[in-house]
This record gives C-alpha cells, structure tokens and sequence, in this order.
C-alpha cells in the first residue's frame, strides 16, 4: 500500500544548514550532508532543502551541496529557493536532486512549470505555496511570504497543476509558527481539487498534527522543520504513532 | 564492471552515486565498445517512452540491448527503463519498445492520484535471490509493465489496482521503483544484482 510520507525540510544557507526564525539569530546546525544523512536513517521518507540564500553570488554553493549529499544519502530530495529559470532547474536535478519546488518564480511567469515538466517530467516540478487566509479567501504570498498577490490559492492551485507542477508543497502561513496544527481547510480543499499529491506544512507541533493533516487535511505527505530539528519528536516516534492510528507509514528501517 | 547506459533521459548520477557508494565500479557510456567491457548492463530512465525509445533506435543502442540480451547477458532496466524492455507503450500513442520481455506498458489503472510517487510495498511473487523479502521501494511513474506471462512478474505493487514492480525474464530484469532512492531496500536489491553479475 502507498504509505503517507514524512518530510523534514532543512534550511540552507550558504550551503550550511541553518536554525532561526525569520532570518534572525541563524544558528549553524551543521553540515548538511551529515544531518540528511541522520534523517534518512531515521526513517524520513524524503528531503527538502530550503536555500535562504540571501545573494545571489553564493547561489553556487547549493549545487555543491547537492552534489554533496546526492553521494551520501539514497531517499529523493528536493531543493527550494530562488530557482527562477530552467537553466537553474537543469543545474540542480544534474548536481543530483531528484525535484526542484518553485514559488515565487512559478507566479511571475507560470510558463516556467510547463518548460520545466515538458523538460524533466512532472514528477520533479514541485509547486511550493505560501497561503494565507482573509475572510474565506486564501491568498497566494509570494518573495517568501512577504509579497501578497492577486491569485487565490485554489484556482492557482489548480492552475498550476495544468501548467504541469507534479506535486503541491502547500504553507499555510497563519499556521505557520504557531505549533497549533496545519490549516485542514485549505489543505482539504487543495488536496481534493486536484490530481497530484499535497504536500501539508506549517503549524505542526503536536503528534495528533500529523494525523489531522492527512486524515482531515488528506493530505499525502507532511513536511515538519522544527518538531524535527528540536527533537521534540524522532521520525520514528511520528510514524510509530501514524501506525498505531491506522495510517500507512514506512516503518521497515525506522530506527526506534 | 556495470555499464550505465547513458542515453540522456533522466537522473542517472543517482544510480552511479548509489552504485559508488556500494563500492561497485560503473561507467557511463552510450559508446557499444566501451558498454562491451561490462558484465552487465543498466538501463535508466525518467520520462516518456517514445522520444526515449526514439533515442535508443537513433543511437543504435536498441539493436545494441537486443544483441547484448540475445548473448544471455545481465541487463536490469530501471523505473522508464524498465518499461522499454516490453514489447510496446500507450503513453502517448503505441510505441513499439525492446521486445526483450512480452508485454505490455498501460496506464496505471484506478489510480488516486496522476503520478504514482511515494513509498510503496513490494511484493515478490516466489522466492528469489533479487528481492528475498517485501519491504518498500520509492515509486515515481503514471504507467505500468504488464507482462504477458504471469511468471515474468517477479514482484507485484498495488495502488489502485496491482501491477508489476518487478520482471524477470533469464537475465533480463526490469524494477519500476528506484532502488537508487529506496535507501537499505534499494541498495542491497543493487547489491544483490551486482554480486550476481561481477
């Protein structure tokens, strides 16, 4: 049986893995290589590498990275943050990644989904998307959250998926931060309206989170930062949990 | 030596980093004279089977895979090159492939989802040295093999309906997941393979 999956996501900068909020107090966690190696051992089903690169010159230091962590760690990975061209998409799926996630470069020119899956296949065009909620509206925020755009996140949702995005990483950013659960309504709606897998983040701080996120939100997968990197929870003790609800989770390798 | 044929569809610096990683020498080549120095043969692939297809006849590397399987040479197809082994495709119209197992590629059928992608169950269907035990394997694909005979089918993997995950015809196999990205259950399917082979 496909079994949900279990995400930790790591931010990148400079090709070092990073821990902070909002930019600030960024604390070196280590070398990116060894910590993805650590959580693919433990039984993460895959990566996301977020670069928050804040220039462009040190952009090169993400290909290094991959190419780094393709010799090392045998789970797909993906990588985000600034890839704005299909020039870029090649760079990083040859350095070995297996999926690029677009955001901001996907709403300011859409055409970039349709290269990029005509290119290299669906499958590694992640459409990554910053939601947040006014009324019964959610809107599409775009520059990392900090830009709010015209489009509404369903239609964009779908739109994308048209365009060819393969897969949806979908932030709620009123969730975001507050260890309170995901948004189970937009991530519902989102997961129901089209015919790629989603991918629920932000707002998980609880275990019953996981859960809810893929019952209730039907969401295919989860993508956790900071349970993860604090060790609140272990990926083993997540889908150890999942299991016992009755969700379909890789368990064989998980070290308890 | 384990020849990794290089014929420009999809990410085949995985399998090489996987097969390093294992400690088992490759190369990457589309050259004949150079594939002619392997034991055996890997035939990768991410995308669509017609324009790949295309590039194996244009190339003389599907004459090339017929002549080498013809010999009773190893060769394992993986994920689209799987798919190439079989005798045709539907994905975009009915392309004529390998023919070096009978049967063929179709839509996966009753799927949830467009693209199959997660970790999914594998099946084997009798006792083999390739895959000993079920476990989970990294699936990414929309179409499946559908092998004419049922004793080709070395594991089977269920999302919406079954279908072959794994095909064993003499020394030609074919894996629809990626054993380069199914972390310990993919990387001893690849040992297992070379060990046979080397």
């Amino acid at each position: 049986m496909l079994t949900r999956r279990i995400i930790p996501c790591l931010d990148v900068m400079d090709g070092q893995v990073v821990k902070g909020v909002n930019f600030v107090n960024l604390v070196r966690e280590g070398d990116p290589v060894e910590l993805a190696a650590r959580y693919s051992d433990a039984g993460a089903d895959e990566l996301v590498f977020l670069d928050i690169t804040a220039s462009v010159e040190s952009r090169p230091h993400v290909v290094e990275l991959v190419s780094r962590v393709a010799k090392e760690v045998f789970i797909p990975f993906t990588i985000g943050g600034g890839v704005k061209t299909v020039d870029d998409i090649d760079r990083i799926l040859r350095a070995g990644a297996d999926k690029v996630s677009i955001n901001t470069a996907a709403l300011a020119q859409p055409e970039l989904l349709t290269e990029g899956a005509k290119r290299f296949g669906a499958q590694c065009i992640v459409l990554a998307m910053d939601v947040k909620r006014d009324g019964d509206t959610w809107w599409v925020y775009s520059h990392g959250g900090r830009k709010k755009t015209a489009r509404k996140a369903l239609p964009w949702a779908v739109e994308a998926v048209n365009l060819g995005a393969g897969e949806i990483l979908l932030t709620s950013m009123d969730a975001d931060g507050t260890q309170a659960g995901v948004d189970l309504e937009i991530t519902r709606k989102i997961s129901t309206a089209v015919n790629v897998p989603v991918i629920a983040s932000g707002g998980i701080g609880k275990l019953v989170h996981f859960k809810d996120a893929l019952l209730e939100g039907k969401a295919d997968a989860v993508l956790a930062a900071s349970v993860f990197h604090r060790k609140t929870f272990t990926i083993a003790q997540v889908k150890t949990y999942l299991h016992e609800q009755g969700i379909p989770v890789r368990l064989t390798g998980v070290k308890a | 030596m384990i020849g990794i044929i290089d014929y420009g569809m999809g990410n085949i610096g995985s399998l090489r980093n996987a097969l390093t990683f294992l400690g088992i020498d490759s190369l990457l080549s589309r050259d004949p004279r150079e594939l002619s120095r392997c034991q055996a043969l890997i035939l990768p692939g991410v995308g669509a089977f017609p324009p790949a297809m295309e590039r194996l006849n244009r190339t003389g590397l599907a004459a090339y895979l017929r002549e080498w399987a013809g010999k009773d040479l190893p060769l394992m197809g993986i994920c689209l090159g799987m798919q190439l082994l079989m005798s045709d495709s539907e994905e975009n119209g009915l392309t004529p492939g390998l023919d070096l197992i009978a049967g063929h590629v179709v839509r996966l059928e009753n799927a949830p989802r467009s693209i199959h992608i997660g970790w999914n169950t594998v099946n084997p269907r009798y006792a083999n040295d390739l895959i000993p035990a079920k476990g989970y394997a990294y699936f990414v694909h929309s179409y499946a093999c559908q092998p004419e005979e049922a004793k080709a089918i070395l594991a089977e993997t269920t999302y919406g309906s079954r279908f072959a995950s794994a095909v064993q015809s003499g020394n030609v196999i074919g894996l629809q997941f990626h054993p380069e990205k199914s972390q310990k259950f993919g990387l001893d399917i690849l040992r297992r393979f070379a060990d046979g082979v080397l």
